[in-house]
């Protein structure tokens, strides 16, 4: 195998040569000329929205609205009743075998109930959970998505899509209103993996039905942290 | 079509598949009751932006803009995968592609893989190679499964298996899934195909993907799916093994902020689809993803198109599919018409130019020129000007004595004079005058235009043209 493995990759470097050449060729025949890539793409025209006019509080109604319409639930809460909302939330959807990604905000946790914490099971270990909490980088509005990067708190990309429901901490001071604007945020921290997760998995392949959790969870639960109440006032 | 690979080389011209499949009512059904679906969503979330023009605009621009340093930003996704630990590997074509993906799934030591839906890889046949090589590829992508245990094929880039309805899924799952009691609810198929594949998503040690965008001030890969078997496939298995057409690269994250909003919106009709996943090589801490993570560039014939200056801009394709969905003869004939796993108009325009011409030539004429796809074409490509150009290059390819040619060139030199073009609708009103019923139909035409009324009607060529009409309206200021 190891020969064959040689193969592969020496073809590989000759092609790269090969089709290099090919794109440069053909870029200056379709009269496509030399120029400054960095230069060129700053001086694309980008008139489109970046932020929105809404005021702080509709951004925030915007998302939860925007999360129902996609089958997530949504609850905002007050940051000294995370914990018990916590709890009432996992009561409701009757789940007691849950995990938490490492690193979750401690006081977040509520008392008397057992998260296993994520510390590299394996992913049949995490198959076996009835659900996972996590933490999440920010949420957008318009399109009402939340957004989950490989740090602490939100733990890796495996524990947010194994188990069958997932419950998500989102905070009101991360909600933006604009997809631009969630990137500005992740252009600052751009080498975490990043998901964004726009309600449960469902799918539209068997006659357009949308159908809830074909692969991924099938419920997804948001907490709307209230942190910035000097802001949404 | 059954088990027989879309295959450019090998499959029927399109009017000879279309006259077969406008017979199957219930395909078109299905087609026609998927894509009004489609149709509606796309239109209710696309109102919903006051900006949606500049956003195809900036689209455009950026996509036109990475065509033109498409070496520099290879060469620098190059650089950024692999300083995140990715090795990135290059194939000059479908064979190289196929030969790299099975030497990297023997290295890994399985003999299955799991795959996320990939329109590259069904391009290179890739599941037929692997399974030449003692490797068993699973389709997870829930339409691709129904496609691969039905042993049919995709009709649709986005919806593959938009043609089949309920009954005939359930008839499918119940031979090969040895379920003889499964309901016929959407959700019952669903769970079925949970079940089916969740073992699978968790014992089988390699993934193979495709890409929706590659990132090449990071080095990153964009994946956007709505079921989860993506996410379940980029990050469970120790090797991911991902093809990428060339064409996929954007230059900067920042870039996503747009192509994040036209996609979905487009394509499925959603405001983002339920899943996009971002990811940089390999997680240097090793607790997150894939231990070994490989990317395959393929040129397949995209330098060849990037040549030509007129048909280069179908290489801006996102894939988002709302071309197909809004085009009146894929919505008669499905996609199988098109003896590629591209259908619809841009399969009509990428396809041939992928075969270099040499295959497909009958594709650049399966439209009406309508330009209902260019209208919801989210980078604004002008699929009818590339059709007409294609059309152009058939004809040379044929040579001048062709009958089609010379019809060719008479219209070519009318559209490109305006007098002419005035001259022409006027000669034309004259001449069908004997061929209009008197409802103001023609059903049929004489001579090589009889082909095109023999499974239509033509309405007659309006009293007055719209020009003729905007400038005594005084318009034309
Ligand atoms: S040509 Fe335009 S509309 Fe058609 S699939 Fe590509 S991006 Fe979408």
């Amino acid at each position: 195998m190891g020969e064959a493995w040689g193969c592969v990759v020496n073809a590989s470097t000759a092609s790269r040569e090969l089709m290099l050449g090919r794109i440069r060729t053909a870029n200056a025949a379709a009269g496509a000329g030399a120029g400054n890539a960095a230069e060129e793409w700053a001086a694309i025209p980008r008139e489109y929205r970046r932020t929105s006019t809404l005021g702080r509080e509709a951004v925030l109604e915007l998302l939860e609205d925007r999360l129902r319409d996609y089958d997530a639930h949504v609850l905002r809460v007050a940051s000294e009743g995370v914990a018990a909302a916590v709890l009432g939330m996992l009561g409701e959807r009757g789940r007691t075998r849950m995990l938490a990604a490492p690193g979750v905000t401690a006081a977040w946790l509520p008392e008397g109930f057992a998260f296993a914490v994520d510390d590299g099971l394996s992913v049949e270990s995490i198959d076996r959970f009835e659900g996972v909490m996590t933490e999440s980088t920010l949420a957008i509005a318009e399109t009402g998505t939340i957004v989950l990067q490989t740090v602490p708190g939100q733990g890796r990309r495996a524990v947010s899509l194994v188990p069958d429901y997932h419950l998500c901490l989102v905070r009101a001071s991360a909600v933006v209103a604009t997809v631009p604007e969630a990137m500005d945020v992740l252009a600052t921290r751009p080498a975490f993996a990043t998901t964004f997760i726009s309600g449960p998995s469902a799918t539209a392949d068997i006659e357009m039905t949308r159908i809830k959790g074909v692969h991924g969870p099938r419920f997804l639960d948001v907490l709307l942290v209230m942190d910035d109440v000097a802001r949404s006032a | 079509m059954s088990g027989v690979a879309l295959d450019p080389k090998t499959a029927p011209t399109f009017p000879m598949a279309a006259k077969v499949l406008v017979g199957d009512t219930q395909m078109r059904k299905n087609v026609r009751h998927a894509t009004d679906i489609i149709q509606a969503k796309r239109a209710r979330v696309v109102g919903e932006m006051p900006d949606w023009q500049e956003l195809r605009e900036t689209g455009r621009r950026v996509r036109e803009h990475t065509m033109k340093f498409l070496d520099v930003y290879l060469e620098e996704f190059e650089r950024k995968c692999t300083a995140a630990g990715g090795v990135v590997h290059w194939a000059k074509d479908a064979d190289e592609a196929r030969q790299i993906v099975i030497g990297l799934v023997k290295a890994s030591g399985s003999h299955e893989v799991i795959k996320i839906k990939s329109m590259t890889t069904e391009e290179i046949q890739l599941n037929k190679a692997l399974e030449g090589a003692g490797i068993t590829p699973y389709e997870t992508d829930l339409a691709e499964l129904i496609i691969q245990l039905g042993g049919d094929q995709p009709s649709h880039i986005v919806v593959p298996a938009l043609h089949k309805n309920r009954q005939q899924i359930r008839e499918i799952f119940k031979r090969e899934m040895n379920l003889p009691n499964l309901g016929d609810t959407p959700q019952d198929l669903a769970d079925a195909a949970r079940l089916f594949l969740r073992k699978k998503f968790l014992t089988v040690k390699t993934g193979v993907s495709g890409a929706n965008f590659l990132i090449a001030e990071t080095g990153g890969v964009c994946v956007v799916e709505s079921e989860g078997n993506g996410r379940m496939c980029l990050t469970l298995p120790e090797t991911l093994i991902t093809i990428a057409g060339i064409d996929k690269v954007v230059p900067r994250l920042a870039d996503l902020e747009v192509l994040l909003q036209l996609l979905p919106r487009s394509a499925t009709g959603e405001r983002m689809n339920p899943y996009n996943s971002i990811w940089n090589g390999v997680d240097p801490r090793g607790v997150d993803g894939p231990k070994a993570f490989h990317i395959v560039l393929m040129d397949n014939a995209r330098t060849k198109v990037l040549e030509d200056s007129e048909g280069r801009q179908t290489l801006n394709c996102i894939r988002c599919g709302a071309c197909q969905n809004a085009c009146p003869v894929y919505r008669q004939t499905g996609g199988h018409a098109y003896g590629s796993v591209y259908a619809g108009p841009i399969g009509a325009i990428l396809t041939p130019q992928l075969q270099e011409m040499h295959y497909a030539q009958t594709l650049p004429y399966a439209s009406s020129l309508c330009g209902a796809c260019y209208e919801v074409c989210p980078v604004k490509i002008n699929i009818p000007e590339v059709l007409v150009h294609l059309r152009n290059r058939v004809v040379e390819q044929k040579g001048f004595f062709d009958p089609e040619a010379a019809a060719m060139k008479t219209v070519g030199m009318i559209f490109r004079s305006e007098r002419r073009f005035r001259a022409a609708q006027r000669f034309g009103r004259m001449a069908e005058t004997p061929l209009v019923d008197k409802d103001g139909w023609i059903g049929w035409l004489p001579g090589l235009l009889g082909g095109w009324t023999q499974v239509r009607d033509l309405r007659e060529m309006p009293k007055e043209t719209f020009r003729d009409w905007w400038e005594k309206r005084g318009g034309a200021s």
